[in-house]
């Protein structure tokens, strides 16, 4: 199996405040990678930085063999999606939301590929009209998530989706990411502290101040 | 019309300064240092203003006159990237942004024949379109500010779906290009309903016939609309880019777990 991600070294500071330290890991891809660790740790920074969302103060990370620090941001964000903990939606409807990585690549949005997505996620497809003042969090979250896989990414970063949600939101969540990992080749980095979803890793890392450490 | 006010009469509307001196007083605002120092500025300002308008009306120069312009448009630049709160290249923004609304609405108003390229007509338009322009800009540095904290997050998922930074701040431009034009349009509403501006009043006190006033006032109105317009636009789309780093990231991003 090919590697996907590779971090070398990886170090990222605030001022003197070291929030992670001396980070190395080979991701494969294709691979379900869990990443679990005591709050403050430095596991969102972590994933952020997979993310290109901060630049790590020391260390490189390679994607597809290349530094990530050479590549254009835009096009790799959108090969490397990040996902938030406690995400927002935008504009006032489902389908403003659903339209924006369509509008992102200036192409018309694609209404059958949404109602389908919605689907999947168990959301009838009248839901593209309803405000998202009216969604509860859980719904909330399954939007969030086929906002971002509107257009499937290579690599899915997963920060704590599914903390908060019910049981059943849980599964569906865990059920959408199954069915990207499984059918569509999705590599996925997750950060989690759901004692079921630890149980299920295949891989699993913790990171306890700032270092990494695999675990299984 | 007596539109010369003499030093006696001017003596005697220093009490109003008195009274003002006197609410801060009896209130204890602690702002008596701050209005003498107020005063004493803007008699001193004025005075030189004054005798410098004087001198350049009289010789009527091309270069005296666009310098007066450049100091004018360099003044308000600098007033306005005071309320940048440390923006990068704010002066140099607010500079353009100044000097291209200035330069449009001036040079619209001498084509169209509504003011004439003389240094009596051009110097005050140019003053009232470049403090407008200052205005609106603060303003929109103010509301970018506030919008780029609270929507921190909102910013940060748009980049993360892969939108390019203008995709990610094209609502906080909108708002803030909305707030820096919003007193622009206020008072284009309600102007003659409550206040007599400046430009009509003056016109009036010279004895000019109230109609042949408005037209001018209309005039202004048409020309801060447009200045405070280009001059939001320019500025916010100028500034916007000082909230990211080369990484096309939000800076001063701590991660949070």
């Amino acid at each position: 199996m090919e590697t996907i991600l590779q971090l070398k070294n990886v170090g990222y500071r605030v001022q003197e405040n070291q929030i992670l330290n001396g980070i190395s890991l080979v991701v494969n891809s294709q691979e379900y990678l869990t990443i679990t660790g005591p709050s403050g740790s430095g596991k969102s920074t972590l994933l952020r930085i997979i993310a290109s969302l901060l630049t790590a103060s020391e260390g490189e990370i390679l994607f597809q063999g290349k530094n990530i620090a050479n590549l254009d941001p835009i096009q790799y964000r959108r090969q490397v999606s990040y996902c938030f903990q406690q995400p927002m939606l935008f504009g006032k409807t489902v389908a403003d939301n659903l339209d924006f990585p369509f509008q992102i690549r200036q192409t018309t949005p694609d209404i059958a590929k949404q109602k389908a997505a919605l689907k999947v996620v168990g959301l009838p497809e009248t839901y593209l009209t309803k405000r998202i003042t009216e969604l509860s969090g859980g719904e909330k979250q399954r939007v969030a998530m086929i906002r971002n896989i509107m257009y499937v990414p290579d690599v899915l970063l997963l920060d704590e989706v599914t903390v908060g949600l019910d049981e059943e939101n849980k599964r569906i969540v865990n059920e959408l990411i199954e069915h990207f990992h499984k059918d569509h080749h999705v590599t996925i980095l997750s950060i989690t502290h759901d004692a079921a979803e630890l149980n299920q890793a295949s891989r699993l890392l913790t990171i306890t101040k700032g270092r990494l450490e695999e675990a299984k | 019309m007596n539109l010369d006010v003499n030093n006696w009469s001017l003596t005697l509307a220093f009490l109003l300064v008195m009274i003002a001196l006197w609410i801060g007083y009896r209130e204890k605002l602690g702002i008596d240092r701050e209005i003498i120092i107020g005063v004493i500025r803007a008699v001193i300002q004025l005075f030189v203003v004054g005798y410098l308008l004087k001198y350049i009306f009289r010789v009527n120069n091309v270069i005296l006159t666009l310098t007066m312009l450049l100091i004018i448009i360099f003044n308000a630049s600098w007033n306005a990237q005071k309320r940048s709160n440390g923006m990068s290249n704010a002066l140099t923004i607010s500079f353009i942004a100044i000097l291209t609304s200035t330069g449009i609405t001036l040079g619209v108003l001498i084509l169209s024949g509504a003011i004439k390229l003389i240094p009596s007509q051009v110097i005050p338009i140019s003053g009232m379109i470049a403090s407008n322009s200052m205005v609106a800009i603060g303003l929109c540095y103010r509301s970018m500010n506030t919008q780029f904290r609270d929507q921190r997050q909102s910013v940060l998922e748009r980049l993360a779906l892969g939108g390019t930074i203008r995709d990610a701040s094209i609502g906080i431009l909108r708002e803030s290009i909305k707030t820096g034009m919003s007193p622009t349009i206020d008072s284009a509403k309600t102007v003659g309903i409550v206040s007599l501006p400046g430009m009509m009043s003056g016109l009036i006190f010279a004895g000019v016939d109230p109609v042949h006033a408005i037209k001018y006032q209309i005039m202004v109105t048409f020309m801060l609309l447009s200045a405070t317009s280009v001059g939001s636009v320019m500025a916010c789309y100028l500034a916007y880019r000082s909230f990211y780093n080369e990484r096309k990231q939000l800076k001063d991003l701590a991660g949070d777990d």
